[in-house]
């Protein structure tokens, strides 16, 4: 019988059927980081356990490290005491840490795959909900809560329902100027914030089959944010290129049979789905959100909803709650809205192919007057990356500041946050209320090419026509 | 380890209306810089609960009529975003026991059955009938019957449906699946040794 790559996988990391009906389901990799781990140590110290599988658990540094300063102790004393706790815990429990010395430290959603730990086939589980990002490699991967955590660090296993699977083909090709970022945004606002409760995406079709890596890792990055909790594409040579030669990637003859093995863990010809949504690429715009969630967006030519024209009563109220916040006006059009903050990077949009496609853009232009423009790589690889292609330099004389590897902006857990009611063009994953650290902050999400497109004329605009983006580029 | 077996909870009801709202909302980020969960309870739905000052805004969980509830009542897919258990964590220290919504996010919804906090998902009229008893009488008293699957409250019962695998975990007291988990250790082991990733 054929079947999809997720019931592979899921059978293959099945242990047994727990009393409640759940699976307890092995997790191959466990990924750990410094804001979600601490209390899950702790619950092992009073429950007397030890981290069953420590080589298969690493661990990194990336929510609260500042941007803006490399030693310690950091200016937060909070930040240091969670550095300090997750360096104990990983050398109490044998457990690899990528620290800022390691010189491979970063967000780690981009250290994953970097290091070769994100492989096909596997199960990945995270105390972060953009864990879904390693499904890119044809991984199963899980964001998870605490108690979880401490559940895969005693028993590398964790009790969980089996999901449906969703195909979701985009056929056709994107036009230029139009990103992996637009694919999900369009996706998610298709679909619907909960849309995938319930649901794994597997994302495919020509679009994908053309995607390279870290593109299909930010559609695979926003899976949870149309309410999947999981999203993967199928492995296939594009993801083999990849991972070939990273340092954790299998060696000589263990990497052909692993390849091998690969190759048949993707989905089979015909298998079924529990649904299938068919989406053309040729009706997805770039796109940038109005609201205070990922699925509030719009095509950059598109008007702000006015609720006074919405049909549905849910509909009128949910646009009302967001203009009032965002204060934005209905109806009006979104290009032309200024910004104060330009930011980019995050797991979603922090990658080296990101600010490889802004710098093409960037020689020339600066920021325009009263922007404060961040750039933060997603690790100390991709940093490493850029400096060599001379890309800091780029953004730099454009007038971005030029950060140290983290979360940053995103969410704000570290010194890098709006200020009051700032609006904020941003390459990240969520505009929620607040997100960006400041209480009454606003944030519209939108690709990382649009982001500088914003960033150098002040307000939101068309990054096809601030750049003359065409085919040939 | 035995755990409670959580078949029924009786309290007073506070409702938060609104949907989607975010375990950002519920927990901002600021205060996840912890290494334990205690004292969270405070900072529950902060942002909208508090001005910049710490002075309270207008709010339910501000309003003294619904002080000491124990039930909260909200719309549709509640809890989505960061899988930060802070957020339940914060829900249970701030004295709720029980969550009413028209649905849940999926992590959210684990996080909080693995905590023992019943996750109820009733219809819109149905969550609209219960917040209007409240507000006519703070006082009154809503039952949440996970064993028989209803909300009872001023002499009115409305379904309410609990995903069957966390109904079961909570009136069988298996809701914190660890000692489970434990058990099928040996099993662990052999399924590893078939995996060629693991096995190595």
């Amino acid at each position: 019988m054929s079947k999809s790559l997720f019931q592979k996988v899921w059978d293959a990391h099945t242990v047994r059927t727990l009393a409640n009906g759940q699976t307890q389901l092995l997790i191959g990799t466990h990924l750990i980081h410094e804001v979600t781990s601490p209390q899950a140590f702790g619950m092992l110290r009073d429950l007397g356990l030890k981290v069953l599988m420590p080589h298969r658990t690493f661990a990194t540094v990336d929510h609260i490290v500042p941007t803006d300063q490399f030693a310690e102790p950091y200016r937060d004393p909070l930040a240091q005491a969670m550095m300090d706790d997750l360096r104990r815990n990983c050398a109490a429990h044998g457990i690899t840490f990528f620290d800022r010395a390691s010189g491979r430290q970063g967000i780690v959603h981009i250290v994953g795959p970097e290091q070769g730990i994100t492989q096909p086939g596997t199960t990945i589980a995270c105390g972060d909900s953009h864990t879904s990002t390693h499904g890119a490699f044809g991984a199963i991967a899980f964001g998870i809560g605490t108690t979880q955590i401490r559940d895969v660090l005693a028993t590398q296993t964790m009790a969980l329902g089996r999901l449906k699977v969703r195909r979701i083909n985009v056929t056709g090709r994107l036009r230029p100027g139009v990103y992996a970022k637009d694919v999900i945004l369009h996706i998610i606002r298709t679909l619907g914030v909960n849309g995938g409760t319930g649901f794994a995406y597997e994302y495919g079709g020509e679009v994908f089959d053309r995607m390279t890596m870290e593109e299909r890792m930010t559609v695979c990055n926003m899976s949870i944010e149309g309410g999947a909790r999981a999203g993967y594409v199928n492995p296939d040579e594009t993801t083999f290129a990849y991972l070939k030669g990273r340092p954790y990637s299998p060696k000589g003859a263990a990497w052909d049979a692993a390849v091998a093995g690969w190759r048949a863990t993707a989905s089979d010809p015909g298998c079924a789905y529990d649904d299938v949504v068919n989406l053309a690429a040729a009706d997805i715009a770039p796109t940038v959100t109005w609201g205070i969630n990922p699925g509030q967006g719009v095509a950059i030519n598109e008007c702000i909803p006015d609720p006074a024209k919405a049909t549905a009563v849910d509909e009128k109220s949910s646009i009302e709650e967001a203009l009032a916040y965002m204060k934005l006006t209905p109806g009006a059009a979104i290009q032309g809205t200024r910004i104060d903050v330009a930011f980019l990077g995050s797991c979603t949009n922090g990658r080296l192919s990101d600010f490889q496609e802004v710098a093409k853009y960037l020689p020339g232009r600066h920021v325009a007057p009263g922007v404060k423009a961040i750039a933060v790589p997603g690790s100390q690889i991709v940093a490493l990356q850029c400096q060599q292609l001379g890309l800091d330099k780029i953004f730099r004389a454009a007038g971005f500041e030029w950060r140290e590897a983290g979360c940053s902006m995103c969410l704000a857990m570290n010194p890098d946050k709006l200020i009051g009611d700032q609006l904020c063009a941003s390459s990240s994953n969520r505009n929620f209320k607040g997100r960006q650290g400041s209480p009454t902050g606003r944030t519209l999400l939108m690709s990382p090419l649009m982001v500088a497109a914003a960033a150098v004329t002040g307000a939101v605009a068309d990054a096809r026509e601030v750049f003359s983006v065409s085919s040939a580029s | 380890m035995s755990l409670a077996k959580i078949t029924s909870l009786a309290g007073r009801a506070v409702c938060v209306p609104g949907n989607d709202i975010d375990t950002d909302r519920i927990i901002p980020a600021r205060f996840m810089k912890c290494v334990t969960f205690d004292g969270l309870g405070e900072f529950l739905f902060y942002d909208v609960r508090k001005n910049a000052d710490g002075t309270d805004k207008p709010h339910p969980l501000n309003d003294p009529r619904f002080k000491g509830a124990t039930v909260l009542l909200s719309g549709a897919n509640f809890g989505c975003g960061s899988s930060r258990e802070h957020a339940p964590q914060a829900i249970q220290k701030h004295g709720i026991r029980a969550v009413v919504a028209e649905g849940f996010a999926e992590i959210f919804f684990g996080n909080c059955t693995t905590l023992g906090i019943p996750c109820a998902t009733a219809s819109r009229e149905d969550i609209a009938k219960i917040a209007a008893a409240v507000e006519a009488d703070p006082r009154t008293e809503v039952v949440i019957d996970v064993a028989n699957q209803e909300i009872r409250f001023a002499g009115q019962t409305v379904p309410a449906a609990f995903r069957e695998t966390a109904r079961d975990a909570l009136v069988n007291g298996r809701w914190d699946p660890i000692g489970e988990l434990l058990d099928g250790l040996p099993s662990v082991k052999a399924t590893a040794t078939k995996l060629p990733y693991l096995a190595a």
